[in-house]
């Protein structure tokens, strides 16, 4: 393991054993927060109950709808927008305000739209998403260096050829980035409205738990969710490592 | 002219670019006026800012010019880059995500040539210019230098007819420098092309060109067009004819006084 | 690299930006009113009750804002936006330089940092609401947790792209530690800092939002919940509205910083 992958770990053990011994030690109050251990065991708990194992299923199933319609539609609109420079300088200042928004605000208007069913809450992961979708793919595009363009201008391509062979390759890190950023928010998306609104799936199980005062479920879900998120994020790296190290 | 020997045609051609907001409009280039014969060695040499690189661009279709005319092998250039050239940028132009052979391969795969044929075109080339044990690796792991010979190898497979280089050597030492100039002078011998080259060597311009143009400062036009009347068999070994330093001696009185003139213009 | 200034593209992008002044203004206008009109569009399409117009919810937002009450609930959500905002900007600034200064930390504390953005934040609601309690301190605490780690991560990785040189030329100019910081730091790594910056605005205000929305009987996140609640679209649209323009406002104001520190910057290395 390399030296800051060892100091990394003796940080994070270190910082969970100084929790655990503060939570047993009695500094803080089971009502507020629980010792990692029994974290743990909530969650081996919840994974053990079929019930949970639903709700988990059910969100992942919403997630990755999120993920994929947000991946496509934003690239296909961040290459657009790319094309349409002059709508793109318009539009910036409005692209950062876009997340000042609770767009989950809107999630009675989505039910109306698509029913009580679980689409309401793909839209809102979808509408979280797409925008950290399209600004990656805008700045991977404009970032294409312009030593490459030119020299793809002097080999004559079609215009199918110049995106699929020259500009897509080139601005391929961003456009994983976009892809990483999809997950985590759709992720963000579906689990808010599960939260306020829904009678099913991770944030619901993770709501009921708080409001009934049930710590241990409550943590045990939270400590689930990280560590499946985590998972991800983790294989995400390790494909990005393996598939980018040579380009520098 | 129309002679079937004058392969590029450049008359009265001017460079202006528009006002846009605070900055006025600047008169980057000409009128400029010239004709390159096919299969001849063509260096221009000139100050910072003289507009050496808004004129190669012109000549391969890659910008418009204000006013004047440009034509390739009888057909007028505008705004679009025509069949038979090719250009080799100052800045780094290898895609990083493909290793050196696919990078040199790439035109040619695009054209849609089959793999043997490639092959056959690349490798002898790659030797050449001396990256073929690298064939493998990617542009990350190449030096500068070699980056840039990578992109002159792709351009080359391409057999152009007419090869435009800015400042190719400029992320070189002098003697890798003096070696890679053989090397071109190789290549441009073996492949017949007509070669037009911007340097700010004039040592390098004087040893590789039949002509040199020496441009003004900014805006740019010819000052001089200079004839070394070298062999055609020639190599780096020429420095030592004492021809070498008359035609270097009579550049750079020319010269001397427009650099001046664009280091006091704050370039 | 994602988020590296690349001063070619800054040079480009400038002398390529176009007309400006006159013309981007009336852009921005028939983009303003291309999107009202597909607003109206929606709305007639989807039916008021579900979907307010665009008039409909102007004029509700100028009731909202005439109403004896809104001052003190605008007042507390800018408290608490403006103190999380501080926390936010301030501390992220301070462990960007400290993680991209010294190579070692950055390297352990990056993968850490970006697994804690990628964190969906909701699972530490509870956890902040626990440890806080419903009130003010809550409220700041979910905005510094939401704009916190972006400015420390785009900071640290502007700190790291600053061309090795500069640390150099410090050494021999003997400068210390916090001469360096300010004299040399933070100029060359202004661009990557100000994109940060306007990422954790808006970002921290979505946090202060959402803790309002749950952990407070006052502040504009309490009265869209309380809207949402009672299906009032009227209200929650008109809200979202001001925060719309607030946030876009801002975004501007940064974004025009933003273009002027490019410009002086490529102006320095000329072209």
């Amino acid at each position: 393991m390399t030296r800051p992958g060892k100091y990394r770990w003796a940080l994070i053990i270190a910082a969970l054993a100084l929790l655990e011994a503060a939570c047993r030690l009695g500094f803080f109050s089971r009502q507020t927060i629980i010792a990692p251990t029994a974290m743990a065991a909530g969650a081996w708990q919840a994974l053990g109950s079929a019930e949970m194992r639903g709700h988990i299923l059910i969100t992942l199933a919403s997630v990755a709808q999120s993920i994929i319609l947000a991946v496509v539609v934003g690239f296909a609109i961040g290459a657009a927008l790319y094309c349409l420079p002059r709508l793109r300088r318009t539009l910036d200042p409005f692209l950062a305000s876009y997340y000042a928004v609770p767009t989950f605000v809107f999630y009675p208007v989505f039910i109306v739209l698509f029913g009580l069913n679980r689409w309401p809450l793909v839209a809102i992961g979808f509408v979280f998403a797409v925008m950290a979708v399209i600004i990656n793919t805008l700045d991977g595009l404009s970032r294409v260096p312009r030593g490459v363009r030119r020299a793809a201008k002097v080999m004559k391509l079609t215009p199918v050829q110049h995106l699929f062979f020259v500009m897509l390759p080139a601005a391929a890190p961003w456009l994983f980035t976009g892809a990483k950023f999809a997950v985590v928010y759709s992720f963000v998306g579906v689990i808010a409205g599960e939260f306020v609104l829904s009678g099913a799936g991770l944030g619901h199980a993770i709501a009921f738990a708080y409001n009934s005062f049930d710590n241990t479920a409550m943590y045990g879900l939270m400590l689930l969710l990280f560590l499946i998120v985590g998972g991800i994020n983790m294989q995400l790296w390790t494909w990005e490592q393996r598939l980018y190290a040579r380009r520098g | 002219m129309n002679t079937p020997s004058v392969q590029l045609c450049l008359r009265e051609v001017t460079r202006v670019f528009p006002a846009v907001d605070q900055q006025k409009s600047l008169h980057a280039l000409g009128p400029v006026d010239l004709d390159l014969r096919r299969g001849e060695f063509f260096s221009i040499v000139g100050p910072s800012g003289c507009g050496k690189s808004t004129l190669l661009d012109l000549i391969a279709g890659l910008a418009r010019p204000t006013a004047g005319t440009i034509t390739f092998e009888g057909r007028p250039v505008a705004g679009e880059v025509p069949d038979g050239i090719g250009v080799v940028f100052q800045e780094d132009a290898s895609f990083p995500w493909l290793n050196v052979y696919d990078n040199a391969a790439f035109a040619l795969r695009r054209a849609g040539m089959a793999e043997k044929d490639i092959r056959e075109r690349v490798d002898p080339m790659l030797s050449i210019i001396g990256l073929q044990a690298f064939a493998g690796a990617y542009p990350a792991q190449l030096s500068g230098g070699m980056r840039q010979r990578l992109c002159i190898a792709r351009t080359l497979v391409t057999r152009p007819r007419l090869l435009l280089l800015d400042e190719p050597f400029g992320a070189l030492d002098q003697q890798t420098r003096l070696l890679m100039g053989d090397e071109l002078l190789n290549l441009w011998r073996q492949t017949g092309a007509t070669v037009f080259l911007i340097t700010h060597s004039l040592d390098e311009a004087t040893l590789l060109s039949d002509r040199i143009g020496v441009m003004s400062a900014r805006p740019g036009i010819f000052i001089d067009l200079v004839d070394t009347a070298w062999p055609r068999e020639r190599d780096s070994r020429i420095v030592s004819d004492p021809a070498f330093g008359r035609v270097t001696g009579r550049i750079w009185e020319m010269l001397r006084g427009q650099s001046l003139r664009a280091l006091a213009e704050g370039r | 690299m994602p988020g590296a200034v690349d001063v070619d593209q800054a040079v480009s992008a400038v002398r390529r930006e176009g007309p400006r002044g006159w013309s981007a203004l009336t852009d921005t206008v028939l983009l303003i009113v291309a999107a009202l009109m597909l607003w109206q569009a929606a709305t007639m399409l989807i039916g008021h009750e579900v979907l307010t117009s665009p008039l409909a919810t102007a004029r509700r937002l100028s009731a909202i804002m005439a109403d004896a009450d809104f001052p003190a609930h605008a007042w507390e959500t800018g408290r608490a936006f403006g103190t999380a905002l501080i926390i936010a900007l301030a501390g992220g600034l301070t462990v960007g330089i400290a993680l991209g200064a010294h190579r070692l930390s950055g390297q352990v504390a990056e993968p850490i940092l970006v697994a804690l953005y990628s964190i969906p934040k909701i699972t530490l609601y509870p956890v902040i609401l626990l440890l806080f309690g419903l009130g003010i301190s809550a409220k700041i605490a979910f905005g510094v947790i939401h704009g916190i780690i972006p400015v420390t991560i785009f900071t640290m990785n502007g700190v790291r792209n600053i061309n090795g040189v500069y640390f150099r030329a410090a050494r021999a100019m003997r400068l210390s530690g916090m001469q360096t910081a300010s004299n040399i730091i933070l100029p060359a790594a202004l661009p990557e800092i100000v994109s940060g910056f306007r990422l954790g605005f808006s970002l921290t205000l979505l946090g202060t939002l959402i803790g309002e929305m749950f952990a407070s009987q006052r502040g504009i996140g309490y009265m869209l919940v309380k809207a949402m609640e009672m299906n009032d679209v009227a209200t929650v649209m008109a809200l979202a509205l001001l925060l719309i323009v607030l946030a876009t406002t801002a975004s501007a104001v940064l974004l025009v910083i933003d273009r002027r520190l490019r410009q002086s910057m490529v102006a320095q290395l000329g072209d």
